[in-house]
This record gives structure tokens, C-alpha cells and sequence, in this order.
């Protein structure tokens, strides 16, 4: 039994931290998230170096041949330091490419993704709402000249720095994705930042594009939520990261800012707000590790145990962000300081594969479709 | 990242599962007789004082066995390993650290034996979350000391025989060193002097009391630990009840009893669990007793790795009193007015569990340190903010 890091994630993590200490520290995130990329390319290139990219990806596609715990520990990392770049989206994308698609695709797209030639993101729901398929309305329609899509995906993450993109879509009875080539002239798409400048999302829109050429698969019910969930677990590693961050920021100023003759974190209104973040934060925490164990060794128990996490981070890290902003006072308003930062992430990260409110729905409603309650 | 066990892990948890398959069969009443033939059983296995040392007529069972033993338990709901609960969970452990041999002799089987029942004894009428500010006093006479004084909130002292107490015996309305002049006594409930006054709590119950010390005579030999160093005593003893797993599976027990209810009982004729808002709220307490589990693991893990653990069980502490105080609101809240019967009452829902479990929180939230408390832990130990 270890509910743990090995010391070679352990090795990881020191890896991560000091690269991105090194070259992405808050001031390079601030030029970045500004730039009309979103992302800087040296970084992806070193990133693919040292094999972050291809960490889930089998050695033998050109990858490291680790699993989601591993990943959790650079995902962790890289939300502390709000690294902008499109790492989370790519990585739903080859999680979606390893388990649906076929070898042919495998092979010719796994090596490029740890190559840090390719980048990819899933294009899953085409109306706001919930992870949830109600959500994937688009139909193909196939006719004597090829099969047609007409529509749009909006909210497609890094939409305008991806390859490719895994669309979701319906025919008959059954869910399908087809994997698009983001460089097809006939293939409208949009881009931009949202509040949170170190997240970029945009638009697909298809009109009558004939993807008789493209890769298809055809996907269970099952195998979509599936990577909801995971999209879930990633975002939810990402803010395990920045909420620790916040608990620091936060926690070192009101060690340094004197008020009435005092540190401000002597005081209980301050000191217990601190206290109750380290609670929410250390269990979410955990319920995440959990989640990420079972992506590859108990997949019966991801949709429950990603749901707890995800519902949890999202309400904790929400209410976290607000109130490290409010213990900063005036400051803590003003774009010069970096806490605001985290707050529009907790944001960005709430929204991301589902609120609270639909996870714990989902907890539930299961629970009665599995006991009959 | 693994949840496997070795072999022996294993062989010990089917070794365990057998046992209660022969000795717990389901729809077990557990009644008198039955609790006696259960102790003796769990006695001669060694599994009352599972975690203490052979030598004392423990167990000696390691981390991970002892963890192993509380699953398989929590899971069948059996009941208590010995039920001498305060010496099982820490006057035990004091003796076994700081006793004397012929204090262990004395004392450590009777609490394997389930005997009689040990109390303790810090909390005064003025002396709660600031316990080293206790005033109980002893002085000196020769060999005996002899105690003046008041405890409270007393926990099972109305069938207590034994108390484990704290008492002052230097130091006296000193505000600086407070921590100094503590000392621990163990002292027999029958001696003259003593007097027990039981207290009603809101919920009814008659568990504690106040005890009154009028010029109480206690041999020195009953004193634990060197004269001045109780505090050190104390601190160390609390330290052994960490481990939350049987609170979890209890808290998992009640959940599914909340579950049960809101999906059977009905509100503008329909079933209550239709509700959204009430659906969120279960799936809430559900992430929270899930996240103390997975708490509880990753912490045991640490201990395991021989990593010192600083003072994160205030974290699941925390949960726990949120988990106890919200549960029993959330059931009584939705049931409306049909919540409120009492056992025996007309219309009372599921005999008044809820109604009674509602009331009765203090229990945790308040008996092991306040939240506040927990909260001040976590900022100033692990944060290091600056005390208040
Ligand atoms: C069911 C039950 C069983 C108990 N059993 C025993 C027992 O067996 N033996 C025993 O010795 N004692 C026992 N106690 C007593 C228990 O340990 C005390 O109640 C507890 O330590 C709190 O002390 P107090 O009640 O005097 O409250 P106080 O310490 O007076 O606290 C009152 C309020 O002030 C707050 N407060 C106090 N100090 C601070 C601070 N520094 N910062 C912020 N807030 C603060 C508290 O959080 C609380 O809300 C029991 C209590 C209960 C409810």
C-alpha cells in the first residue's frame, strides 16, 4: 500500500518545478498569456525534449510509457506556475487518440505529439452546457458525394494552436469523432483568450465539410464520458497546483502586512480562512491522486472518484481565489499583483469538464442507477 | 501509487474475515451474552490492544495490520475490540510509555480484559481550550498527594472506576510557564473525598459529569511519569488515536442511513431525493467522507514511509465536525416537522435517529478540541502564522 509518489516522480516534480521556476516565472506567464500565440515555442520544443510530452504515450510510438500518476505531478506544477500553453488540451487529445483510435493513427500521429511537432485538441460538445452527451447535437449527413458536417463546436480549448482536432459528432443511432486536420482551408476557425489569459478557447465551424477523408471512429456513450473524466482529473491536477500557490501568496502576506501593530495572520478572521484553505486543498488533493490511480488501474471507479474530485477543487478553489483576493485587500485588485491571476484560473478551471453542480449529480444519479435507490 | 498488499497483508485480512464469518454471522444479535463471548474471542486473538507491544499482552501488530484489522471491522459493523474505550485509546498507551512496571502490571490487563472503564480528567469549570491553564491542585504529604479541586465534562465518569487526571502540583496561578507543574495521577474513583455529579446533556444523554476532589489522598506511586512533566504525558499519549478509518466507515453508514431516508420519505408527495439541491448536498457529503478516507491513506502512508506527520489530523478532524454538525441538520431540516419526533413520539421517522443524532454533535465537535482550536493548529504549526 502507498498512497504516494515514487522518488522518481518525486525526481519528476523537481524537474518540472525548476524549468518552469527557470523560464516561466510569473513575469514570462504575463508576456506570454499577452502574446497573439498564447504560448511560447522554445518551451514546447524543451518540454517535448524532456519528455513531458509523450509521458502517457507508449515507448514504442515515441513516447516515455508512463501513466496518469505521472502526469498529475507536472500537471500539479504547471498550474502553480499558470503555464500557459496548450499541454492540457493535447494531452485529452492523445489520451482520446490511445484509447480510440486505431493503430494506422496511432503511429502516425503519437511520435509527432512527443516530438513536439503536433499538437491536437478534443472538439466534444457543441452547445454550453455540461460534459455530458445531450450536449453533442451535431449531425453527419451522408449523401451519394461524401459525409457532411454542418455546424459548430464553440469553446474548443487552445483552438487556434492545435493540429488537429477530435470532433465529436452523431450518425444514426451512434457518436462518433473524426479527427480533422486544423490546417484543412475549408475548416473555419477562431481563437481567442478568455478571462483568464493563460487559457485560450475558440470556435470550429463546419459548413458542409465533407470528412469522408478523414479518420472516423465510432465511440460508445461510455468511452466519451470517459474522456470527460479524464479532461476532469487533468484540470483538477492543474488546480491543485494554483490553489497551493494561492494558499503561499496568500499565506506570506499575511505574515509580512502589519495592522494594528500586528501581522495580519495573527489575527483569526485571516488566520482560520488560511486554516480552512489548507483542509479543502489537501482533500482535494487527494481525492485527485485517487482519480488519476484509477484512469489506468481501476477504470470502474473513474467516473465516481473523478466526479468527487472535480466537484470538490471546483467548489473549494472558486471560493479560494475570491477569498485570497479579499485577504489582500486593495492590492489584490489591482493587475500589477499576481493573485488575481489565480482567481480567474479558478475560474477558467470551474467551468473546464463540468461544475459542481453536475458532478454531484452524476455521483448520485449513478448511485441510483447502480443500487436502484 | 499502489493499493496492494503484501502477502502477509493479505493472509492476516482473510485470517480476519474468517474469523468474523464464524464469529459474527450476519443478523448477529448483539446482546449480553453475546458481547461476553465476543470479548473473550477477540481477547485470546490478541486483537484488544492490537497495536501495543507483546511484551504488555498486546498484539504488537504493525501499521498496516492494524489498519487492515479496523477495515474488515468497520466494514462488518462489528462491535468494539474490548470496551474500554479511554484505556484502550490513550491511558493505556500513557502507562505502556511512561508507567511504571508495577503500574503495567496493575492496570494493562485489566483494560485488555475490558474490566472496568477508565475516565480522564483535564477539563475544570474554567480551564477548556486552554488546558495548561488547569487549577486542580495536589500537594505533597509524604508518600500520597493529596488533590483539592474540580473536573467537568468527565466523559463516562457515572461508570468509571479508574480516572486518569491532570492536576497542578507547581506553578500554582502562574500565566508563563503553565506547561510546567502539570502532573499526571491515576487515581481510583472510590477513594474517599470523591464526589461524582452526573450532567444532562441537551440530547438527553447522562454520559459526563462534574467530579469534586475535597482533600483526596492518592499514593505517589499512582502518579504517571516524573512530578512537573504531565503535559509531556499528555501530548504523547493523545497522539496515539490518529487514525480515522474507523470514522469514515461510520460516517459512510450514516450516509447511506441519509440516502435511505430522503429516498423513502416524501415532501409535497414526493420523494425528497428528486430534489436538486438535496441530491447536491448528498454528493457533497459523499466528496467529504471520500476525501477523509483518501486523507487517511496518504497521511498512513507518510507514517509508513517514516515521514513525520505534523498536525494534518486536524484536517479530517475538521471534516468530521462539519460532516456530524451538517448530516444530522440536513435530515432533520428536510423531514420538517415529522424530524422533530422523539423516539416513542407519534410519527416519529425511524425512531428519532435523526432527531436524537442532531442533538448530539457536541460529542465531536466540541469533545476533542473546538474547531477553532483545529484551525489554530493547522495556521500556526503547518502555515506558521504567528500565534494568537
Ligand atoms: C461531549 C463532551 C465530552 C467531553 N469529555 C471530556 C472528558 O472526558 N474529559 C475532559 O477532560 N474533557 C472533556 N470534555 C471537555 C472538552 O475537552 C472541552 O469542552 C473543550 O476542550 C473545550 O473547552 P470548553 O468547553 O471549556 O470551551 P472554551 O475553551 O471555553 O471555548 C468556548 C468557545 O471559545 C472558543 N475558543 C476558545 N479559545 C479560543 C481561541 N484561542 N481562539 C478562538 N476561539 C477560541 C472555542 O472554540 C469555543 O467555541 C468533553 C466535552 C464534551 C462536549
Amino acid at each position: 500500500m502507498n498512497f504516494g509518489f515514487t522518488p522518481e516522480q518525486e525526481l519528476l516534480r523537481d524537474q518540472v518545478r525548476r524549468f518552469l521556476d527557470d523560464n516561466c516565472a510569473l513575469p514570462e506567464v504575463r508576456r506570454i498569456m499577452k502574446s497573439a500565440q498564447g504560448y511560447e515555442q522554445g518551451h514546447w520544443q524543451q518540454m517535448a525534449e524532456l519528455g513531458w510530452l509523450g509521458l502517457i504515450i507508449n515507448e514504442s510510438d515515441g513516447g516515455v510509457g508512463l501513466n496518469w500518476v505521472d502526469l498529475v505531478v507536472v500537471l500539479e506544477e504547471m498550474g502553480r506556475s499558470l503555464y500557459p500553453g496548450p499541454y492540457l488540451s493535447t494531452l485529452c487529445f492523445t489520451a482520446a487518440l490511445i484509447d480510440i483510435t486505431d493503430s494506422h493513427t496511432q503511429k502516425t500521429l503519437l511520435p509527432g505529439i512527443a516530438e513536439g511537432k503536433i499538437k491536437g485538441s478534443l472538439a466534444l460538445l457543441d452547445r454550453p452546457g455540461d460534459p455530458h452527451v445531450d450536449n453533442i447535437s451535431l449531425e453527419a449527413i451522408t449523401t451519394g458525394e461524401g459525409v457532411f458536417l454542418s455546424g459548430s463546436k464553440p469553446f474548443v480549448h487552445d483552438c487556434g494552436s492545435a493540429d488537429y482536432f477530435l470532433v465529436a459528432y452523431r450518425q444514426a443511432q451512434d457518436f462518433y469523432l473524426a479527427l480533422l486536420d486544423a490546417n484543412d482551408p475549408s475548416l473555419e476557425r477562431s481563437h481567442s483568450a478568455t478571462m483568464d489569459f493563460t487559457k485560450r478557447t475558440g470556435k470550429l465551424t463546419f459548413d458542409n465539410l465533407d470528412i469522408s477523408n478523414a479518420p472516423r471512429f465510432k465511440v460508445s456513450e461510455h468511452q466519451i464520458n470517459r474522456l470527460f473524466d479524464i479532461g476532469a482529473v487533468g484540470v483538477a491536477a492543474e488546480m491543485i497546483g494554483a490553489a497551493e500557490a494561492v494558499l503561499a501568496i496568500t499565506t506570506t502576506y499575511a505574515q509580512d502586512r502589519i495592522q494594528f501593530g500586528h501581522a495580519i495572520g495573527k489575527y483569526q478572521g485571516v488566520k482560520h480562512r488560511l486554516a480552512e484553505m489548507y483542509v479543502d486543498i489537501e482533500s482535494f488533493k487527494s481525492l485527485v491522486y485517487y482519480a488519476a490511480w484509477t484512469i489506468t488501474d481501476s477504470a470502474e471507479e473513474l467516473s465516481r472518484s473523478a466526479s468527487l474530485a472535480k466537484a470538490f477543487a471546483s467548489d473549494a478553489f472558486a471560493a479560494i481565489g475570491i477569498d485570497a483576493v479579499q485577504l489582500h485587500g486593495a492590492i489584490g485588485f489591482t493587475q500589477e499583483y499576481d493573485i488575481q491571476l489565480y482567481l480567474k484560473r479558478s475560474k477558467w478551471s470551474r467551468a473546464s469538464f463540468g461544475n459542481a453542480d453536475f458532478h454531484y449529480e452524476k455521483i448520485i444519479e449513478q448511485k441510483q442507477n447502480s443500487q436502484g435507490i | 501509487m499502489d493499493f496492494e498488499y503484501t502477502q502477509s497483508e493479505q493472509n492476516f485480512r482473510s485470517e480476519v474475515r474468517q474469523f468474523l464469518d464464524e464469529n459474527l454471522p450476519a443478523a448477529t444479535d448483539k446482546g449480553p451474552v453475546f458481547m461476553k463471548h465476543w470479548l473473550k474471542k477477540v481477547r485470546e486473538k490478541r486483537w484488544v490492544g492490537f497495536s501495543w507491544p507483546k511484551s504488555v499482552g498486546g498484539g504488537g501488530g504493525n501499521i498496516m495490520e492494524q489498519v487492515i484489522l479496523k477495515e474488515e471491522m468497520s466494514a462488518r459493523k462489528a462491535p468494539p475490540l474490548g470496551t474500554c474505550m479511554m484505556g484502550l485509546a490513550w491511558v493505556g498507551p500513557g502507562i505502556i510509555q511512561y508507567g511504571t512496571e508495577e503500574q503495567k502490571e496493575r492496570f494493562l490487563p485489566d483494560i485488555l480484559d475490558s474490566k472496568y472503564h477508565w475516565c480522564t480528567g483535564y477539563s475544570e469549570p474554567n480551564v477548556g481550550s486552554d488546558l495548561a491553564a488547569l487549577q486542580c491542585k495536589a500537594t505533597r504529604d509524604r508518600d500520597e498527594y493529596i488533590i483539592n479541586g474540580t473536573k467537568i465534562w468527565t466523559s463516562l465518569a457515572p461508570f468509571a472506576s479508574w480516572i486518569s487526571m491532570l492536576v497542578r502540583t507547581d506553578n500554582f496561578g502562574e500565566t508563563d510557564n503553565k506547561h510546567d507543574g502539570i502532573t499526571a495521577l491515576l487515581v481510583d474513583l472510590s477513594t474517599q473525598g470523591i464526589d461524582i455529579k452526573p450532567i444532562e446533556n441537551m440530547a438527553g444523554g447522562k454520559v459526563f459529569a462534574q467530579i469534586f476532589f475535597d482533600n483526596v489522598r492518592v499514593p505517589i506511586k499512582n502518579r504517571l511519569g516524573e512530578e512537573g512533566n504531565g503535559w509531556a504525558v499528555t501530548i504523547s499519549s493523545l497522539a496515539n488515536e490518529r487514525s480515522s478509518i474507523g470514522e469514515v466507515a461510520g460516517l459512510y453508514t450514516k450516509l447511506e442511513k441519509l440516502t435511505d431516508l430522503l429516498s423513502t420519505s416524501k415532501w409535497n408527495g414526493q420523494a425528497a431525493i428528486t430534489d436538486k439541491k438535496i441530491r447536491r448536498t448528498l454528493g457533497r457529503f459523499e466528496a467529504k467522507i471520500e476525501a477523509m478516507r483518501l486523507n487517511g491513506l496518504r497521511y498512513l502512508t507518510k507514517q509508513i514511509k517514516g515521514e513525520p506527520l505534523s498536525s494534518e489530523t486536524s484536517v479530517n478532524k475538521l471534516h468530521r465536525a462539519e460532516l456530524e454538525v451538517e448530516m444530522g441538520d440536513f435530515a432533520v431540516e428536510k423531514l420538517g416537522e415529522a424530524g422533530l419526533q422523539l423516539r416513542n413520539q407519534e410519527d416519529a421517522v425511524r425512531t428519532g435517529y435523526w432527531a436524537t443524532d442532531s442533538l448530539n454533535w457536541p460529542t465531536v465537535v466540541i469533545g476533542g478540541g473546538t474547531p477553532n482550536i483545529q484551525k489554530n493548529i493547522i495556521a500556526e504549526r503547518i502555515l506558521g502564522l504567528p500565534k494568537d
